[in-house]
């Protein structure tokens, strides 16, 4: 089991209850898709894995060991299970190059010498497709899809073994979905990462995930192996979101 | 290939491709140059006075020998007397005082410790240049404001390091503890912004004893300043904190095991300065002028020291004003460093803005 999630509950001050008993599992490689309506709880159950939110209550797990309290995810964890936010154009501080930012996420790695590091920024920058003599540049010089990238070759820094992606597509135009999406297929057979893919975007949810979870109201209230829950969704819930979601595809 | 700029060399580029701004920065640069080398540009020293020149206007600079040879730049005699309605009037005499670039004048330190004596232009005795006039007991204002320019310039530089250090602290604190911290410092700086500042800054001066010596009026001065002044900054600063510590970098950089201290350094602070930069260049007259009241009002620096405030108490009369307008001199001078203080202000936010549309939170 590579993350086990028990319990989980947050809700935030004025009543929003964002997260109502989540439990959720991973298997290494099994690439979960998290799906639902904007406000269900998707970037809350993202933070909370994350460590940037608290939760109420609830358990983590990760390879099998606890790290229930935020402070526990501070230094393995950290190393091992990464993000990559919906927006691009803000999580890339426009103040630093890509080299600083790159060697940012190496803070928590065993110190290495230069050589090393611009090596490994070399080889991350080879697995999302962009030259090594970008380096030098800096986040404003980049567009869109250009900035997801280096997002993402942040995040594959520290070798993680599973990548948080929350709505990584979204902000981008659906050529550029379509780019990233074929690094993001070639991505597990290079370096073994799993994936947890928060998305809106059934068709990348297809493409990349074995298990899709939905969730509504702050609950996963189905969640089901793809081709099942494609096929024959079992919660009315579900069964409209698809709906919804075919129909509006096949209509644009 | 054209070399990769970080935003800040672009914000920079942006400011330097602004006219306006260039040229207050020279301004800028040019007053300060002054106030440093006062000793040195300044025909007279700040005890230099002349009891037959009350108020005698701006000395014409000749060229040309009364008898029509040419001598090069001098100065004439001034010799006062009375017109029928008995007002002061000069009349020029034929003595010729040539003007001597980098004589020898009287002896001072040159910027506080090297034993010197030139100046950069000055006339021999008794021939006296007035290049801005002179105030009731003679004094050269021009002389005078360059001193002064040292008290005036100086009071808003410190004064805005000050209030932002206290600023930059209080808001920082406020903005990333919030709860309760945040609630009662950012109710201190609103009882701070709630007086009136000129009334807060006559109370405080009265608290202060009268019996100080001049570096302690304006040390005091400084200190009242800055206590009025960082409480807006604070705001400022705690409303940008607020806001960038939930900026999606920031998040980042927690999930990838950066200190709290780490954040604050990198990816905060240097946010906050590019703002601040602005609004702080936008503070500094506040305090000149502040200065500048305090003195005018007999609160501030006193004679024989010279600040623009304290020369322009002379010109709180009109007819001193009708008979010796060049006595507003120091209000031109204040003028313009407000002014420009002001176009470089907007013109650094300006800089900064357009990389920072378009870029709004997002989760
Ligand atoms: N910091 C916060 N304070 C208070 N309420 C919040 C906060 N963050 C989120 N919420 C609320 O919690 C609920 C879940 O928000 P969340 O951002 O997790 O939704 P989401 O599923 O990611 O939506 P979207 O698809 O639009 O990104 C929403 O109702 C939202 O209004
Ligand atoms: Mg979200």
């Amino acid at each position: 089991m590579l993350l086990k999630l028990e319990g989980l509950r947050k809700s935030y001050p004025g009543g929003v209850t964002a997260l109502d008993d989540v439990s959720l599992d991973l298997m290494p490689g099994e690439h979960v898709s998290l799906v639902g309506e904007s406000g269900c709880g998707k970037t809350t159950l993202a933070r909370v894995v994350m460590g940037l939110v608290a939760p109420d209550a609830g358990r983590v797990f990760f390879e099998g060991r606890e790290f229930s309290s935020v402070r526990a995810r501070r230094g393995m964890f950290c190393r091992k299970v990464r993000m990559v936010f919906q927006d691009p154009f803000t999580s890339l501080d426009p103040r630093y190059s890509v080299r600083a930012i790159l060697g940012e996420a190496l803070r928590l790695e065993p110190r290495m010498t230069r050589g090393e590091e611009l090596a490994r920024m070399r080889g991350v920058l080879a697995l999302v497709r962009l030259p090594p003599d970008i380096l030098a540049r800096y986040p404003h010089e980049f567009s869109g899809g250009e900035r997801q990238r280096i997002a993402m070759a942040r995040a594959l820094m520290s070798q993680p073994s599973l990548l948080i992606l929350d709505e990584a597509l979204s902000s981008l135009d659906v050529l550029v979905q379509q780019d990233i999406l074929s690094v993001l297929e070639e991505l597990p057979r290079r370096t073994g990462v799993t994936y947890l893919f928060i998305a809106h975007n059934l068709r990348a949810v297809r493409r990349l995930s074995r298990r899709v979870a939905v969730m509504r109201q702050g609950r996963i209230i189905e969640c089901a192996g793809r081709d099942e829950l494609f096929s024959s969704p079992s919660h009315p819930y579900t069964q409209a979101l698809l709906k919804a979601a075919f129909n509006y595809e096949v209509s644009v | 290939m054209e070399k990769p700029r970080s935003e800040t060399g672009l914000a920079w580029q942006r400011f330097t491709s602004d006219r306006a701004a260039l040229a207050a920065l020279w301004v800028l640069g040019a007053l300060y140059a002054a106030a440093l080398l006062a000793d040195v540009a300044a025909p007279y020293s700040l005890k230099d006075e002349s009891r037959e020149h009350p108020y005698c206007p701006p000395t014409a600079i000749h060229l040309l020998a009364p008898d029509g040879r040419l001598i090069g730049p001098h100065v004439r005699g001034m010799a006062m007397a009375y017109d029928t309605f008995r007002r002061r009037v000069y009349r020029a005499t034929p003595e010729v005082y040539p003007l001597r670039f980098f004589g020898k004048g009287e002896p001072y330190r040159l910027l506080g410790f090297l034993p010197f004596d030139r100046h950069l232009f000055i006339v021999d005795a008794p021939g006296r240049v007035y290049l801005l006039g002179a105030d009731s007991r003679g004094r050269d204002i021009f002389s005078r404001i360059l001193h002064g320019a040292r008290v005036s310039l100086t009071i808003g530089l410190f004064g805005v390091i000050i209030s932002f250090g206290i600023g930059l602290l209080v808001g920082g604190i406020a903005g990333y503890w919030g709860g309760r911290v945040d609630d009662v410092l950012m109710r201190v700086c609103e009882m701070v912004m709630m007086v009136p500042g000129f009334y807060l800054l006559l109370a405080l001066r009265a608290a202060v004893p009268d019996s100080l010596d001049p570096l302690q009026v304006y040390a005091a001065i400084i200190i009242i300043l800055s206590f009025i002044g960082w409480a807006g900054l604070a705001r400022v600063i705690r409303g940008m904190c607020l806001s960038l510590k939930e900026r999606d970098y920031v998040l980042a950089a927690r999930t990838m095991g950066l200190t709290d201290m780490e954040i604050i350094v990198r990816h905060v602070l240097p946010h906050t300065i590019s703002y601040s930069l602005a609004a702080v260049t936008l503070a500094v007259p506040g305090y000149i002028l502040g200065e500048s009241a305090l003195s005018l009002i007999g609160l501030g620096i006193q004679d024989p020291y010279a600040s623009w405030g304290n020369m322009l108490a002379e010109a709180m009369s009109i007819v001193r004003i009708q008979f010796a307008p060049w006595i507003l001199w120091p209000a031109f001078f204040i003028g313009i460093t407000v002014l420009s203080f002001n176009v470089a202000g907007d013109a650094l936010r300006d800089a900064w803005d357009p990389l920072l549309k378009g870029r709004g939170e997002s989760t």
